[in-house]
Formats: C-alpha cells, structure tokens, sequence
C-alpha cells in the first residue's frame, strides 16, 4: 500500500525513480556526479525521504543508535582507565621488589612473561602438531578427527575457572606442584590448545593445493612438504593464532588464582608461586586499598593487551593479503 | 594455424629415425626370444611372452613386422608400460582395462575430451592420485618394467617420474630455491653442486639468461610463462628420467606456449615426455605418438602421423574431424 | 637404506602429531574424569536433585545446596542478554547493512578490541564506574545483578557481533536485491528479510554469549555481591556458580572442596549443553 501511495505521491517529473528512499540515496549519491542537476535532485530526495514510513525511520535509526551506543561505550571504557590511569603511573610502580607501599606491578609482569613463554612451550609444539595432523595427515571420515574435534570444540567453550579447578586437582594437587608457575602454565597451556588449533589448521588449508602437489611431485615425503612448504606459507596465520593465545594468558586470572597462586616475589624455580599481572590487578582491586596504583595497574595490563591483539590482527591481514595475491 | 617451424620438422625426423630402430630392435628381441625358448633366466620368460605373442600373431596371420614388435614392445622396451589397469574413484570407474606402452625418449600425447581419463592416467604414473582419496588401482603399471604401485619408495619414483602441472605452482621463495627443491629434498647439500643444478636445469629449460640476475628474487613475481618454465627446470633439476606434463600451456599466452612446445621437443632427447593436452594441434605439433582417450578408455594409440591422417577407429576420427573442422 | 630412513622419520612424525592431536581429546576426558571423580560423591551423597534443588549453602553445617546460585547465573546471563542481545545485534545489523566503509573500518576493530580486554579489567570498570552509577541513581548499595549484567551485556558483546554480523554478511545477496526489486525500502529488506535469513547464526551468537555470560567469574566476582540467597530484586546482590568456586575454593576442605567441585560439574554441564545446542545450530545452518 505504502509503495503505491509512494509512486502516486512522487512528482511525475522525476526522473524514473528508483522505487525505495533507501535505494534513492544511494542513487542519487551516485548520480551526484552530473553537477548540474545535483543540488536539485538532493533536495528532490530528501523531500522523497519524508514521505518514507515512520516505520522506515525507526528501522534505520535503531541500528545506527545502537552502533553510536556500542562506539561509545567502548570509547568511554577505555579513555575512562586510561584518563584515570595514566596520571598514577610512577616509577615507583616499576620497581624490581613489590612491597605494599609502591604496589609494584614489575614482578607481576616479569611473572607474565615467564608464564607466557612456559605455557607456550607446551601449547604450541602439542597445538601446532595437532593442526598438522587434522589439515595434513588425517583422511576425512578418520574417526579419530570427528573426536579431536569435538574435544576441542568442548575445551574452547570451557569456562575458564573450570580449568582452574582441574589444575588445582591435577597438577597441584595430584601431580604434587603445589601452586607453582609450572602448574598455572600447564593450565594455561590446555586453555589455549583450542585456540593454537584451530588458527593453525585454518592458516594451513588457506595453503594452496597446487604448492603441495608441486612438492609431492619433485618427490618430496609429506613431512619435508610440511616443514618447508606448508608452514612457511601457513606462518603469520599461525603466529596470529599464537598470539591471540598470548593475549588470553595475558589476561587470565580465572584459571590462574588456584594455580599458580598470589605470591608477590619473583619465582626461583618452576614451583614457585608467582601471580601474572591480571592476578595481580584483581587482588588489587578486590583489597581496594591502593586504587589509584590499581588504575595505573589497569592501563598498564590494557595497553598490553591491545597491543598483543592489534599485533595478531595485522599479522591476520598480511596472511589474507598475501593468500589473496598469489 | 601457423605451420611448424623447420628445425621442429627436422627434429620429429631425428626421431622418427630413432623410432623406427626401436621397433627394429623390438622385432629382433621377438625373434631371438624364439630361439631362447629353452633358457629359464627371468629375461627368457620374458622373452617367451614375446615369443608366444609373435606365435598367436602368426597364427593370426598378421605378418606385419611392426605388430609384432608393437607387442614385443610392451614387454621388452617400453618406459612406462600399463596392462589391465583398472582405476576407480570410489565407485567410479576412471579407467577401463588400459594397456599402453610408452618408448623412452620420446613424446606421447594423450588427447581426448575432458574428464576422460588423461590426467588420471598420467597421475597413476608418479602415483599422485594416492592424494585422492577413496583411489583404487588394479592391473599393473610399470616403470621400466617394474611394478609402480608394488613396493617402490613413492617419493623415490617420483624423484625419476618428474611433473609438470596445468597451472603453474611455484613455490613463495626465490628462483633458486624453488630449483634446488627437489635435489635438496634427495641428499644433495654441497653448494657447489647445487649451483651447477641449479644453472644447468634453468639452462635447460632456456630460462637461464633471463633470470640469472634475479635467482634470488621471489618465484611469484615471474611471468605465467617464466613460472611455467620454471616449474620445467624445477622438475628436470630433481633428475627425472620421466617427465609428465598435465596441460601446461592451458594457463599461457601463445608467445608462453610457442616457448614451451619447443622446450619439450628439445627435452624428448633426453627425457622420455608424456603430456596430456586439450589442444590437438598441440599434440599434432610436437609428439611422436599419440593415444586417444575416451570415456576411461583408450580408443587407440598409435604414431601421431597415424593418428591424425588414417585412424584405425571411427571415433578418433570423428573427434579428430570435428575439432579440425 | 636411504628409503628405510626415510620412511621411518614419516611414520615418526606420523605418530608424533597424531599423539600431539590426541593430546586434545585426553585433556577433555581428564578435565571431566578430575571433575567427576572428585564432585560425584558430594552429588550422590546430597542426591543430584537435592544438590541443585536446595538453596541452603551452609559450609559450617555440611549442608549443600546450590540452587540459589544456579538461580543467581541464570539471573545474571538473562540480564546480560536482555541489555547484551539487543544492543549486540542491531550493532551487528548496522555494521553488515548500513555502516558506510570508513565507519565499518574504525568501528569493527574497536569491537575486536573488546573481545581483548581481560574480564579483571571489565570487574574493575563495573566496580568504579557502574557500581557506583546505580548507587547514585536508585540509592541502593550497587552492588548485584544489575551491576553484574551490565558488565557481563557489555562483555558478550564482541561475541554477538561477530558471530551475528558473520551470519548476516553470509545472506545472498539475492535475497536483498529480489525484495528490493518488489519495492521494499533498504531497511525493510534488512529488517524483514535478511535478518530472518540470518536467523540461525543470530541465534548462534546468543547461544556462544550465554556460555561466556554463564562461564565468567572474574568480572561477575567483583560486581555482584555474592551474598548466598535466592534473588530479591534487581538491585540486590546474589552469588553465581562461578563466583562461589572463586570465593571459597581458597580455604575449603574435605566434603566441602567436593562440593565446590561438584558445583563446578553442573557449571560444566550446563557448558557443554550450550555448546551442543551450538554446534547443532551450526550444523544446520550449513546443512
């Protein structure tokens, strides 16, 4: 009915009008070009736009007030850290030695870095073998893959303190680690298989059939094919993927506070207790004593993340850039 | 189409000759089986093969001496020689009972329609269809008289059956490496032998003067052609005696093409050459022999100036006028 | 010999990432196995009924019931959703359909970054942004399930986004151009053709935000109040089923650690019931 009462409304003069407002604006922008008529034509279109339903009008506004909703909220929530963090950082904050009054975050940090590297000395030779395993190995239809993958469908959607739990019961306790830098990597380790996993096969079947048949052809065995062709090729996906999975161990406290534990000083061997940076800043906040130190802690470990989870993404694009040039 | 050129003719003569005493050889190995009837080494029993061949021909009263040789041939001399194959996809049969000997140091096309069977067939030969899955071959096919799909390495047989592929597939490294691939991938690390491989294999395939200043520039920045030819020195440089090339002009420009055909006319000195390829002038221009592929099976296959004057079959010629107009 | 080398270094490497992919699936079965082991007796000793069915969670009396709590995660997810879902998928809807290139091009990494940021600083940001807000506004104490589904619909966002606006790119293009050729304005084919094509991965989203929304402790901790009792209003605090294995895990003993790892079973449960209804509605949108 609208469409009709459109048609009949518009000026007969127009020039065949495209049947929607919506399509209309887009026209016309198009259109534009012919500079002569575009003044007139704009002001035509937009009078066209009145006559677009009520309903029309709430329609295309709902989702551009929820994206400004969305920008805004992301903007406020992290300008607001920043604001109120930057100014609190002090060198102080920096200091070798924590103790409760420069609330250093420095071994905290230095504990983020051991724990990433440990977890991933686990998690990517056993996720970067598996991935090669499902894309390379496996044929379709092996049962064995169906398995693999729900397994690691289920471990990716495993609540993080559920991995504590199981750390706490097997590597702490049943193991005998006690809360231990060892213990909070091996779980951190499980926690981010999935995650190694997955990019890594993507990263390997974007690699072109025709770079294997060419090297199965020259005579190659499939594990020479794989180390000198395949994952060169597959590399920035994987390290994508690899450093998503940094990001997640970065900012992990869940799995970590039973794992790992809250200790303040920097470990001497893999049994030490230690807490990462994220611990560190939710015992921060949780004790609400020093909350100027725990928005400067906040900055410190979201500048950290964005800049783990930027890194991937750029690294993401040259793999898509570079799979789309050849 | 533009007429062959000279040189081309002059080689095609070279080896019609060399051809000709092949099948000469073949009818003496026939007749000397005969008088070897007795002897009990592994050659005799071949040669007995042979010998009752010869007989059941001459029972047939086929006196032609090239017939007997043609069967002679499958035997004693061939380079690659299938009997019965069979070869399915699942529940798909691809290939119906082909039998097909192909001399050394020569070119055979295999032309036909598409999705009848050529590329499956020049698969079996270096085994990539062993990437397919649900693949399945029965009856032989043999590579110098041994048996392919029996227990010879894979990666060693396809070391001496080298390929070539429709589109070109360098790999994302540098000229250089993309050649010294294949002789790193079997043993050989020296430098100095890598180079001299590396130059003599782009010589080889007429690319050597072209890229000698860009060896270490990356592969994926030649030319379809340049790539193409590339793929040519990467497979020669593995050191095959065999070289399989799946339509490798059907990605180039003519120019790319005229290059190509030569260098495999060039390389039929050396290498015995299969190719498959959906262009019949192609196949007209540059092989000596040439089998004709339909629905799974070969029609016939006999020397190109055969196949394309007087075919035994009606349907080669059908295909073959209809394409020719 | 060179071909015996050869071949044995295959199989090696063979056996080597087979084992490696392996590996998964035995973490799967030994987190359950650990979890099973450990929370079952609790869960058979209270009956499996009486344990989620009984709200009282007395420690000091060994007395074990988590429905309150059960309650309190279902509370906080809805909320999340309520605020999370909406919001999530007309952004979704705009960034797909309406959002021209520069805007797709700033907003779209902004949501990624989202996803990045860890839940400590998210608890932390409810904590003295929101908390505070709701204590100014309705006088109340700030601290519950309103808090909580803030923090939480603000979380799940980057989750319905992606996965919704993914579902909403993948409608052909057919669909768009066929209504528009009947005459239908730009926001009414979005609205009333390619969002109920998108159905199934719009749904999808909401089902992966609710296993994030349920599964999130850290923020959820810090925001909620975790008082013990079935839920009285919006304003007032509950405890959800992770927080409680946070909270306590740290100095329980005996049948009660068992019964905090039971709690988290049924926390598990309930995970891989969402991610079965996921892949299901994975595989049928492909299928």
């Amino acid at each position: 009915m609208r469409l009709i009462h459109d048609g009949a409304s518009g000026p007969t003069a127009l020039k065949p009008a495209p049947a929607t407002a919506g399509a209309a604006t887009t026209a016309g922008a198009a259109g534009a070009a012919a500079a002569g008529a575009a003044v007139r034509r704009t002001a035509r279109v937009r009078r066209r736009a009145t006559h677009r339903s009520v309903r029309d009008h709430i329609l295309h506004a709902l989702p551009c007030l929820a994206a400004l909703l969305t920008a805004a909220l992301i903007g406020f929530l992290i300008i607001y850290i920043l604001v109120m963090g930057i100014p609190h950082i002090s060198p102080d904050l920096f200091s070798i030695t924590y103790n409760s009054v420069n609330v250093s975050l420095m071994p905290a940090l230095i504990n983020t870095v051991l724990m990433t590297l440990l977890a991933l000395a686990f998690a990517v030779p056993i996720g970067l073998g598996g991935a090669i395993f499902l894309a390379e190995y496996a044929r379709r239809g092996n049962r064995l893959v169906g398995l693999i993958r729900i397994a690691a469908d289920t471990l990716a959607g495993v609540p993080s303190i559920v991995y504590g739990l199981f750390g706490l019961l097997f590597f702490v306790t049943m193991l005998g680690w006690r809360m231990s830098l060892l213990a909070g990597a091996c779980t951190l380790a499980i926690m981010i298989l999935p995650l190694i996993i997955s990019t890594a096969e993507e990263a390997l079947r974007a690699v072109p059939d025709a770079w294997r048949e060419g090297s199965f052809g020259l005579g190659a065995g499939r594990l020479r094919t794989v180390g000198r062709i395949l994952l060169p090729s597959a590399l920035p996906g994987i390290l994508a993927g690899v450093i998503l999975g940094i990001g997640r161990i970065v900012g992990e406290s869940a799995a970590l506070i039973y794992t790992a534990g809250t200790a303040t000083s920097l470990p001497t061997s893999l049994f030490d207790s230690t807490r990462t940076l994220s611990v560190h800043m939710y015992v921060l906040a949780s004790e609400g004593l020093h909350l100027e130190k725990t928005y400067a802690t906040a900055v410190v470990l979201l500048l950290l993340v964005l800049l783990i989870n930027t890194a991937s993404v750029v690294l993401a694009r040259r793999l898509s850039r570079k799979v789309r040039n050849v | 189409m533009s007429e062959p050129a000279p040189p081309v003719l002059e080689k095609q003569r070279v080896r019609q000759v060399n051809l000709m005493s092949f099948v000469e050889q073949a009818v003496q190995v026939a007749e000397i089986a005969e008088t070897l009837q007795v002897a009990e080494t592994l050659q005799a029993v071949e040669a007995l093969q042979v010998a009752e061949t010869a007989e059941t021909v001459q029972v047939a009263e086929i006196a032609d001496a090239t017939e007997i040789a043609k069967a002679a041939e499958t035997v004693v001399s061939a380079k690659l020689h299938t009997e019965n194959l069979d070869l399915f996809y699942g529940n798909f049969q691809a290939l119906h009972k082909v039998n097909l000997a192909i001399p050394p140091l020569s070119i055979t096309a295999f032309i036909g329609p598409s999705g009848c069977g050529k590329t499956t067939l020049l698969k079996t030969f270096n085994r990539m269809n062993d990437l397919v899955e649900g693949c399945r071959i029965e009856g032989d096919v043999l590579l110098d008289g041994d048996e392919i799909y029996g227990n010879m390495d894979v990666n060693h047989l396809r070391k001496r059956v080298g390929m070539v592929f429709q589109k070109p597939n360098p790999f994302p490294m540098s000229v250089y490496d993309n050649i010294a691939f294949g002789p790193r991938t079997h043993g050989i690390r020296r430098k100095g032998d890598l180079d001299e491989i590396v130059e003599r294999s782009l010589r080889d395939a007429a690319l050597f003067d072209e890229l000698k200043d860009r060896l270490r520039h990356n592969a994926l920045g030649l030319s379809g052609g340049q790539q193409q030819r590339l793929c040519i020195a990467r497979a020669l440089a593995a050191g095959p005696e065999v070289l399989l090339m799946d339509e490798p002009t059907s990605a180039l420009d003519p120019a790319s093409t005229a290059h190509i055909e030569e260098l495999a006319i060039k390389l039929a000195e050396r290498y015995t050459i299969v190719i498959v390829t959906h262009n019949m002038q192609q196949a007209a221009r540059i092989s000596d022999r040439t089998a004709f592929f339909l629905l799974g099976e070969i029609v016939e296959c006999d020397t190109t100036a055969k196949i394309f004057s007087k075919p035994g079959d009606s349907r080669t010629e059908d295909y073959i006028r209809g394409r020719f107009g | 010999m060179q071909k015996s080398a050869g071949a044995l270094r295959e199989r090696l490497a063979f056996i080597a990432f087979a084992t490696a992919a392996t590996l998964c699936v035995v973490a799967v079965l030994l987190i359950c196995a650990f979890l099973l082991i450990n929370g079952l007796p609790t869960l058979l000793r209270e009956g499996p009924f009486a344990f989620i069915g009984n709200t009282t969670w007395q420690p000091a009396t060994d007395t074990y019931g988590i429905f309150s709590m059960v309650v309190g995660s279902l509370y906080v997810t809805a909320g999340a959703l309520v605020l999370g879902v909406p919001l999530g998928l007309l952004t979704a809807i705009y960034l797909s359909r309406f959002a021209k290139a520069r805007t797709k091009r700033l907003l779209q990494p902004a949501v990624e970054l989202l996803a990045g940021i860890p839940s400590v600083v998210y608890g932390f940001f409810g904590l003295v942004v929101i908390v505070p807000l709701i204590r100014q506004l309705f006088k109340v104490q700030g601290m519950g399930i309103l808090a909580a589904s803030i923090v939480l619909g603000i979380m799940i966002l980057p989750t319905i986004i992606a996965v919704s606006k993914a579902a909403l790119d993948a409608v052909p293009s057919s669909y768009y151009e066929g209504a528009l050729a009947l005459g239908a304005s730009h926001e009414r084919c979005v609205f009333s053709i390619i969002v109920p094509a998108a159905l199934s991965g719009v749904v999808a989203s909401v089902i992966l935000g609710v296993g994030r929304a349920i599964g999130e402790t850290m923020a959820v901790v810090m925001v909620v109040g975790n008082q013990v009792r079935m839920p009285v209003g919006i304003f007032e605090g509950v405890r959800t089923m992770t927080a409680n294995i946070v909270l306590e895990m740290g100095y329980a003993a005996d049948l009660h650690r068992q019964a905090l790892i039971a709690t988290a079973l049924v926390l598990l449960i309930f995970i891989l019931v969402i991610n079965l209804l996921f892949s299901l509605l994975r595989k049928k949108a492909r299928g």
